[in-house]
């Protein structure tokens, strides 16, 4: 298991540029791909499919609601289109487009979510997107995949593309460290299990794995072994996953670059509450908007340090030996 | 209804063929029988799009019974001729045609907007034999449209790509993408039809949103402009012949139709948008209907 992930983690790489060279790598293999641009190609790198395939590239302008809807059109007569934007455009701007015509309508369009979290994070709280897992997690038919390092954009790609269906994947536009070794084999829907551990699980996704794995390093120095599981598919849920973890070790901690209602910490704990209720702390941003920075201030200024996450983990584990007490409790009332 | 079925894949009027006198009262009076079956579903289920189904009759008739390569008995043939309808609200109209034109039985339009049906509110893909997209929320067509003239030039097919937009919706400012995207790529394998019945939810479209000179703007988009009016059968098909000659531009259509068209008292009267008639005015409706199509019997 543990031969996973990198340890120490590996240079940090261009987030962006790898899913720009993975583009052409599926233009090359399937040519029944084509990619539509709202003019920010040379953010997201979606330049680099243009270069090599000029014919399947169309830049629609800046009207996120056309590029959505001509990539439905061309899903109809059977392409496989790769929409790309900016993450919280997808969400906001574009919102009905992917709700009416991708889960609604079933287009089988995926969706490229650039400069996603706080990754653009000098421009400012207007481009930020702490939003976006909420909202389109909410669409039936929805999927949504986080990578979370370089190596998780080249394998899950072309998943995302032989997917039936919608999917909405979720890219930082920041160099950001190698986690994953080559032994890394992801699959949309399957959660992994990283690092074991008895006392408490983290369910992280996207940038923030590899804090929450230097966060469990801290820990066991204390003596708090806790799991780390990378949680790529926020929808659908890998819900047997969560499950055996909160039954295993009887403590959740998610862990991602969005506020704590209704991405992964919201999806964690619907779960949760139906099938195993246990202690559970959300780390991400609070309900409020971010502000211009550096990326890695940002993360720390708005709640995502690695020390914020070991915190976590400290309480969660205070409300497990608490609850414990309290069902013991109860149970001795029952008996009596 | 009069009229024998089409034959799966053929059209009733094959593509192409002259204009007679006989085939332009044939499909004006099928339009108006569509226009009593949508009428008689829209009573019968109590709820439904009365107005905006009447104003596109004719058009969603020559499209489906002359202009369209289709085949009814494989909705999904690759190379078909697309059809968008985005005034989706109107699709009363469509299921009506679609049944006729044999994609469906015509008895299955006594299930419109009931608990179980295919035929849904507003069109939905895949359930619906011969409907491509999802329409509803306005403002799609255009755009999506471009998609697949887009995707049919790419994939070197000659399908043509049709959609079916009101004037209410040219208030949406994705239409305006759409047109900016069509002329972009020089999609000429991109025909809009605007029905401009003048009418939209809640008055005329001059009080709610002035879009006149509708045509100038379209003609300043670089899109070709043709004008007629929307409901003579002529007209229709001689546009939908000048549309297929046209090279590098989208073409658009601006079909000067009337709202409710055909029932004295729905005529140009907003409260036809949505409305659903009484016993009386039912009658009084299939009435006028029923003499409408008779004036265009042989």
């Amino acid at each position: 298991m543990a031969s996973m992930i990198r340890n120490p983690l590996g240079q940090p790489i261009l987030m962006r540029k790898v899913y720009g060279e993975a583009l052409v790598e599926m233009g090359q293999a399937r040519n029944d791909v084509v990619v539509l641009s709202a003019d920010v190609s040379n953010s997201d790198f979606s330049y680099m499919f243009e270069q090599s395939f000029p014919d399947r590239f169309f830049n629609v302008g800046i009207s996120e609601p056309a590029l959505v809807d001509a990539a439905v059109g061309m899903a109809n007569s059977g392409f496989i289109p790769i929409a790309n934007t900016f993450a919280f455009l997808f969400a906001t701007r574009a919102l009905e487009m992917v709700r009416t015509h991708l889960c609604y309508g079933k287009a089988n369009v995926k969706l490229a979510g650039a400069y996603a979290g706080l990754s653009d994070s000098f421009d400012g709280p207007t481009h930020h997107s702490i939003t976006d897992l909420a909202i389109l997690r909410s669409l039936p038919g929805m999927t949504i995949v986080v990578p979370a390092d370089p190596l998780a954009v080249v394998r899950l790609l072309p998943q995302v593309v032989a997917w039936d269906g919608p999917v909405f994947f979720r890219l930082c536009r920041n160099e950001v460290p190698q986690i994953f070794t080559d032994d890394y084999q992801p699959q949309i829907g399957k959660g992994v299990a990283l690092i074991d551990g008895v006392n408490a699980t983290i369910i992280a996704c996207g940038v923030l794995v590899a804090r929450s794995l230097q966060a469990a390093d801290a820990l066991r120095q204390e003596g708090i072994q806790a799991r780390v599981v990378e949680m790529h598919t926020i929808k659908p849920l890998d819900a047997d996953l969560v499950v055996s973890c909160a039954r295993e070790t009887g403590a959740i901690v998610t862990v991602e670059e969005h506020t704590i209602i209704g991405g992964l910490g919201g999806a964690v704990a619907e779960c949760l509450a139906g099938s195993c209720p246990t202690p559970l702390e959300r780390v991400g941003i609070a309900d409020t908007f971010t502000e211009s920075g550096p990326y890695s201030d940002l993360l720390d200024k708005y709640g995502m340090s690695v020390g914020a996450i070991a915190d976590a983990v400290r309480r969660v584990l205070k409300r497990k030996s608490s609850t414990k007490v309290c069902n013991a409790h109860l149970e001795e009332i029952h008996n009596a | 209804m009069s009229g024998n079925a089409d034959d799966s894949t053929g059209r009733l009027y094959p593509y192409g063929v002259r204009h007679t006198e006989a085939m332009i009262a044939d499909l004006s009076r099928r339009a108006f029988e569509f226009r009593a079956q949508v009428l008689r579903v829209v009573y019968e289920r109590k709820t439904g799009h009365l107005g905006g189904a009447f104003s596109i009759a004719e058009i969603l008739t020559a499209l489906y019974f002359h202009q369209l390569r289709l085949d009814p008995g494989n909705p999904g043939w690759n190379d078909r001729d697309r059809l968008v309808f985005s005034k989706g609200h109107a699709c009363a109209m469509l299921y009506t045609v679609l049944a006729h034109r044999g994609y469906f039985p015509v008895d299955e339009l006594g299930t419109f907007r009931a608990l179980n049906s295919r035929l849904q509110g507003h069109p939905e893909p895949r359930n619906t034999p011969g409907v491509d997209v999802a329409a509803g929320p306005l403002g799609h067509g255009v755009a999506i449209g471009a998609g697949m003239a887009l995707a049919a030039r790419l994939a070197g097919s000659r399908l043509k790509v049709y959609v079916i937009l009101g004037d209410g919706e040219l208030n949406s400012g994705v239409i305006w993408e759409g047109m900016l995207l069509g002329a972009k790529y020089g999609l000429d394998n991109l025909k809009v039809i605007v029905d401009y019945n003048g009418v939209q939810q809640t008055g005329t479209t001059h009080h709610v949103m002035p879009t006149e000179p509708i045509a100038d703007k379209w003609a300043s988009f670089n899109w070709h402009v043709l004008e007629i009016h929307g409901h003579n059968m002529s007209a229709i098909l001689d546009a939908l012949d000048s549309a297929d000659e046209i090279h590098g531009r989208p073409v658009v259509i601006i079909a000067r139709t009337t709202k409710g068209k055909g029932v004295s008292f729905m005529e140009n009267a907003p409260q036809w948008h949505g409305g659903v008639p009484n016993q009386e005015q039912f009658e009084k409706a299939l009435a006028e209907l029923e003499e409408g199509a008779e004036q265009w019997q042989a």
